[in-house]
């Protein structure tokens, strides 16, 4: 990237925690409200999107050093795995289930095996759009 | 919990590249030894109660909505071949790791294949679902392209990996359409159920279609006449994988199927004259080619088509009692064939088994399996020459070895042919017997060349790439186990036709259980008197050893076959014109221009969508319970318009993407009206981040030129355009008034009792159609690594020369 990027990257740095965050609000209130893995992983992937517009590639890859790709395999894996890890209890593939915990401050909190089917929906989502753009932008 | 052991081996294949990775002092074989004997154990103690006549049945669900469930169904048949494939797996695997080097040999992969290929064939013979039976089945097949392309780096690897794995998965095919029939015809995957319900249906018009299509995959699978050309290709693997797969298992895949099937489809002249003339082709042209090869493992893998033959021929013979009504004396004497087929199956894994091992030796100590260089090994590998002399008499069907009984039972059944007077047999039935024992003198003179030229005779040791020796103990003691079972069943046969072989034939025949002499009819005896089967024996030996003998004055006959007419020729050729003509085909249509893909598609979407809409008059735009269009909806939808409408006339590019940017956030906007937030959240952000995507892709691009066009080029763009445009208008417009399926509100107002969702988008993504989600989420990751492999791994700019612009 060019010089002088200073206002993007500054104004970056701040916005990427944002949308981070609303991209893991997004994930976890997707069962009651707008948001869910896909979403939620979309907006985690374009937080890291602008990182790498605003900064270089090297630059991300020091700050965050995750392989995409196999955050995205581990991903399709998740996903399938919870499908089949319902097999294990006697019940057709891909049976979701939900039970309560009742922690300390927070108060009852809902678990449903959903989320890590969406989490490898997420981590998919995630790693693929990262790695199409990494590759895309460093074959100059 | 049968179904457990059936996945046991897929499950401890995920461990063993941990293992091979992080113990590399061990032989990664000695961890993956223990499954199968575990497995074998497990399944010895089934075997007095299923020899009582018990079956088993464990049901996991899978798709049971469809029918579709993991049955594990264990009888006496298939029983047999789980002791098969536990027993000769836990004894190639013994063997394996005295025959492949943990220094050399890439053995994490090698175990993973064959643990993979033993959980599948266990799949295949347990499965009650003919889908899940089709999965397992298809699963062989490519594991064993796996096994036999392991030495990848071999040309002749790879050629017979893609040889076995064409013709194995074509007939595979060819099978899931039968089964499909099957099923269409009897509404039901279970093979017991359609047992149960057959007889209904034999007058069906797709019963022949179907068991044609299924005695294929059998065929393609057993290696029989004219698909057995894959088999000898197949001697590329390594020898414990030969051993393994090519004699001991999976070429019996095809026999177990077809003995399955038998209380489907036998009695049926049809079954009757395939099978049984198939199998006796077989054994004729396995036996005829074994003679004239000079790699000892080519030899014997004729000599596996040959003997897969005469089962295949026995249980079409066998078949033949299904004709008549069980308690008819006459039946029980043809049904006697299938108890023999399934005796020899058995016999025929020990004999093979270790002489597989054998050439496996002979090749590991000496370097060579070319019987021209090879010779005098009698005195330099004594061990290993026994083995191969009771190995290879079994074979020829000579005593005290249990081929000898097998064979003269065979004898007996080709006999009983020419007495059956239905089926218009009368005329042919003479041709059993003497197929059968022309066969059986080649099958001895290959069996003799294999003992002889290999141990007798002058030892060359300049022709050795190693000096030979005897081999290490290990290696030795599989074989060793599987000769002496060799003479073991010679001397008590009945102890394993009693316990194995009779439950076999009572799970293949079962009307046949309890009828009268049903007991009596099965004591294998050693001396059955000087009567026609012994006396084709006593031709066998001496035709045999005279053909033996004068083998340099007939070897003639087989430059009678130009080279030209074989089948493998036929193979190679109509692989290649097929490479070609797609090629040619292909490369008519996919010109590299997206214009061209674009105009097809959309020609494609106007013919079919067009001619179906016409074809059921779908099209019906009724108005009237639409709700009213309000001013900020018409006010978008005109600006989207104008939008759409002013792409085509965008002068840069950047201008282009940017207006296709508009549309997709104003389609955002429409989902907010309509209450809509989770389209609208993902469509923002996709719309963001794909805009992102372009600009970066666009960035590398040569500048945009408008492409000129001919006027009637773009009258005829015009015409797709705007015909596109209207069949989707229309279509949209008429899909409210053509409701084919329940609404799916319903879920809507019972997704949180059902999913514990209130979010009814993600109970449908996470829970109601998460199928679908699964499989997306597989499809993304393939996209993106398809992407990644297509940037990084293209040539570098070196290589690629001057074609580089831009850049």
């Amino acid at each position: 990237m060019k010089a002088n990027d200073v206002i993007l990257q500054t104004v970056s740095k701040i916005a990427v925690f944002i949308i981070l965050t609303y991209g893991v609000h997004l994930f976890l209130a997707g069962h009651y409200e707008p948001g869910g893995g896909f979403v939620g992983g979309l907006v985690l992937a374009s937080a890291f999107v602008l990182l790498l517009l605003s900064f270089d590639i090297d630059t991300v890859r020091k700050g965050m050093p995750i392989d995409f790709k196999l955050l995205a395999a581990v991903g399709a894996f998740l996903s399938v795995g919870t499908g089949l890890a319902a097999l294990a209890f006697g019940v057709p593939f891909l049976s979701q289930t939900e039970v309560s915990a009742t922690l300390p401050i927070l108060g009852e909190i809902p678990l449903a095996s959903v989320v890590l089917f969406e989490a490898g929906v997420a981590f998919a989502v995630i790693g693929t759009v990262v790695t199409i753009i990494i590759s895309i932008s460093e074959d100059v | 919990m049968l179904n457990l052991a059936i996945v046991s081996p897929f499950i401890i294949a995920l461990i063993v590249p941990l293992l091979y990775k992080s113990l590399k002092r061990v032989h990664t074989g000695w961890f993956v030894l223990i499954v199968p004997i575990v497995l074998f154990l497990y399944l010895v103690q089934f075997i007095p109660s299923v020899a009582s006549g018990e079956v088993y049945i464990y049901e996991v669900p899978w798709i049971p909505s469809l029918g579709i469930n993991f049955t594990a169904y264990l009888d006496g048949l298939s029983l047999i071949l789980a002791l098969l494939i536990t027993g000769v797996g836990s004894l190639v695997i013994l063997y394996s790791i005295y025959y492949l080097s943990k220094e050399r040999e890439s053995l994490g992969h090698f175990y993973v294949y064959l643990l993979m290929f033993m959980g599948a064939m266990l799949g295949v013979v347990f499965s009650d679902n003919l889908m899940v039976l089709y999965l397992f089945w298809e699963l062989t097949s490519i594991s064993s392209f796996l096994l036999i392309a392991y030495w990848y780096h071999r040309r002749q690897s790879r050629y017979g990996a893609q040889k076995s794995m064409l013709i194995t998965v074509t007939g595979g095919i060819g099978m899931l359409a039968g089964f499909i029939m099957l099923s269409t015809m009897m509404d039901t995957f279970s093979i017991r159920e359609i047992i149960a319900n057959v007889a209904a249906y034999t007058d069906h018009t797709l019963f022949i279609p179907a068991m044609l299509l299924v005695l294929l995959g059998a065929f393609t699978k057993s290696a029989q006449f004219p698909f057995h050309i894959w088999l000898p290709d197949a001697m590329e693997a390594p020898t414990p994988v030969s051993a393994y797969l090519h004699s001991a298992t999976m070429v019996k895949a095809g026999i177990y199927l077809v003995a399955r099937f038998t209380p489907v489809f036998g009695g049926d002249a049809v079954w009757f004259w395939v099978v049984s003339l198939v199998g006796m082709i077989t054994l004729f042209w396995g036996s005829f080619n074994a003679v004239r090869q000079t790699d000892l493992k080519a030899l014997l893998a004729y000599s596996t088509i040959s003997q897969l033959g005469l089962i295949m021929s026995l249980l079409g013979i066998g078949s033949a009692a299904l004709y008549f009504d069980a308690a008819d004396t006459a039946s029980a004497m043809y049904s006697i064939a299938i108890f023999t087929a399934l005796f020899h199956l058995v016999n025929h894994s020990t004999f093979k088994g270790a002489l597989f091992m054998v050439v496996g030796i002979v090749d590991h100590e000496t370097g060579t399996r070319d019987i021209r260089k090879l010779g005098g090994l009698m005195a330099i590998m004594p061990v290993t020459f026994t083995l191969a002399v009771v190995g290879s008499f079994a074979m020829a069907g000579l005593p005290p070895f249990n081929g000898f009984l097998s064979k003269e039972m065979f004898f007996t059944a080709v006999l009983d042919v020419t007495q059956l007077s239905f089926f218009s047999i009368d005329t042919w039935g003479m041709l059993f017997p003497i197929v059968a024992w022309v066969a059986s003198v080649f099958t001895f003179v290959y069996s003799m060349i294999l003992v002889f030229k290999t141990f007798f005779g002058k030892h060359q040791p300049e022709k050795l790439e190693k000096t030979a020796h005897e081999a290490p103990i290990g290696m030795l003691i599989s074989p060793v186990i599987l000769a002496s079972l060799v003479i073991v069943f010679f001397f008590f046969p009945n102890l394993l036709g009693e316990y194995l072989i009779k439950p076999g034939y009572a799970a293949v025949m079962p009307t046949f259980v309890g009828v009268e002499g049903y007991d009596t009819q099965f004591n294998i005896s050693a001396w059955h008197g000087f009567n026609t089967e012994l006396l084709m024996t006593l031709g066998v030996v001496g035709f045999g050893v005279v053909l033996y003998q004068l083998w340099p004055k007939w070897e003639g006959v087989y430059a009678l076959f130009p080279r030209k007419w074989t089948l493998d020729n036929l193979y190679n050729r109509s692989l290649l014109t097929l490479e070609n003509q797609s090629t040619n085909f292909t490369n008519r249509y996919m010109t590299g221009n997206m214009y061209h893909y674009m105009v097809y598609i959309f020609i494609a979407i106007l013919v079919i969508v067009t001619g179906v809409v016409a074809y059921t008059g779908a099209i019906s735009i009724d108005s009237s319970n639409d709700a009213p269009i309000s001013i900020y909806e018409g006010f978008i939808a005109a600006v989207m318009a104008v939008t759409a409408l002013s792409i085509p006339f965008a002068k840069s590019r950047l201008t282009a993407i940017l207006l296709n940017g508009v549309l997709g956030y104003l389609l955002a906007l429409f989902f907010v009206f309509f209450r809509a937030p989770d389209l609208a959240l993902t469509q923002l952000v996709v719309e963001t981040v794909s805009a992102a995507l372009f600009l970066l892709c666009f960035y590398f691009l040569p500048e945009w030129e408008k492409e000129a066009r001919k006027p009637r080029i773009k009258v005829m763009n015009a015409v797709i355009a705007v015909s596109v445009g209207t069949l989707v208008t229309l279509l949209a417009l008429s899909v409210q008034n053509n409701r084919f399926f329940d609404s799916i509100s319903s879920f809507y107002e019972n997704a949180y009792e059902l999913a514990g969702a209130q979010n009814i988008v993600n109970a449908i993504l996470g829970d109601f159609r998460a199928f679908d989600t699964m499989l997306e989420v597989v499809v993304l990751l393939i996209a993106g690594l398809g992407v990644y492999v297509l940037i990084k791994l293209k040539p570098k700019k070196e290589e690629r020369g001057q074609d580089v612009e831009g850049e």
